[in-house]
């Protein structure tokens, strides 16, 4: 009788002690868990002229500018409109890469391939955060 | 002349008058309410179709809150050309009646000719609407994007030195109150 007695007090305490501890549990970003999280920062997407370096090799480039404007959707691939093998010239713009045309036997295709159809998979524009957690990563140059 | 012919002669004015402001004031009230967009949305084949990708783009929904509605780009300002615009408008009427586009796949199988219609009519007048708010002369290039300035620099200049323009709004900014056409070729004259 004794010992359940020590026994649900010890477990009362450490259901005390935890609530007490999780409310110094931060997020990345600073927020507590009993309270609201802070608005994330308005930021704007960005435009950045002459693109993005990549970080390292084969990494699919990020989108230098504004994408909202662009519809990708079955029937339209609003990206199409300037970084197509057709437009590219025209419009100064970086053309799709090779393998975007190729299916997965290695045929090439005429029109983008539908496996690589969805840009926004790999390619995305940039805000311009700052990293929650700092780091000294160095692209591979 | 006598009196009583004068008097008459007299009321046959006024009658005239009176009846001249009731029938123009009433035809042009009339055709001020269908240049509403809620008189464009009563139709679902605009209200189900067009109006809800209107939604998501810059001209409806912004940083400052103004807006354009359906008549400020489809219909002209100028009062001739609006008289043109509403007596062709009997066509859709007509199609509203027979049911030519009147659910969404109907729509889309139509989309590319439909837009097609509208673009060759911008390109006619110089892309008059688009003009109505947008003008060269007042667009200052360094507060857009460096893409947009760039792409809009030669047009600026030709407008500025008064110029023939080589380009109209529409040859490059089609579909950007509403999603483009399955089949657009971004290369193609339309």
């Amino acid at each position: 009788m004794k010992k359940i007695a020590l026994l649900t007090v010890a477990v009362i305490t450490t259901m005390f002690l935890s609530t007490a501890l999780l409310a110094d549990v931060q997020s990345l970003r600073g927020d507590k868990l009993d309270t609201m999280a802070k608005k994330p920062a308005n930021l704007k997407i960005q435009n950045v002229k002459g693109g993005i370096e990549r970080s390292f090799k084969l990494q699919p480039p990020m989108v230098p500018h504004e994408v909202d404007k662009y519809e990708v959707n079955l029937k339209i691939n609003g990206c199409m409109k300037c970084h197509s093998e057709e437009t590219y010239e025209k419009e100064k713009a970086p053309k799709v890469g090779d393998s975007h045309y190729e299916d997965r036997n290695g045929k090439v295709l005429k029109t983008i391939s539908s496996r690589r159809y969805f840009c926004n998979q790999c390619h995305a524009p940039q805000m311009g955060a700052d990293p929650l957690v700092q780091n000294n990563f160095q692209g591979a140059k | 002349m006598n009196e009583s012919k004068k008097k008459s002669g007299l009321f046959l004015i006024g009658v005239g008058i009176v009846a001249g402001i009731l029938l123009w004031g009433g035809f042009n009230t009339a055709m001020e309410m269908t240049n509403t967009e809620t008189f464009c949305i009563s139709c679902h084949e605009m209200e189900q179709t067009v109006y809800q990708e209107l939604q998501e783009t810059i001209h409806f929904t912004n940083r400052t809150g103004v807006r354009a509605t359906c008549p400020d780009c489809h219909v002209p300002k100028e009062w001739i050309h609006k008289f043109v615009r509403k007596i062709q408008a009997t066509n859709e009427l007509y199609h509203k009646m027979m049911g030519t586009i009147d659910t969404p796949e109907k729509y889309e199988a139509k989309r590319l000719e439909l837009a097609q219609n509208v673009w060759r009519s911008m390109k006619k007048t110089d892309s008059r609407e688009c003009r109505n708010c947008h003008k060269f002369v007042s667009m200052d290039l360094d507060r857009q994007t460096p893409r947009s300035s760039e792409q809009h620099d030669p047009h600026y200049w030709d407008a500025v030195d008064g110029k023939e323009p080589q380009k109209t709004c529409i040859d490059c900014h089609k579909g950007i109150a509403h999603s483009l056409p399955e089949g657009f070729d971004p290369n193609a004259e339309y």
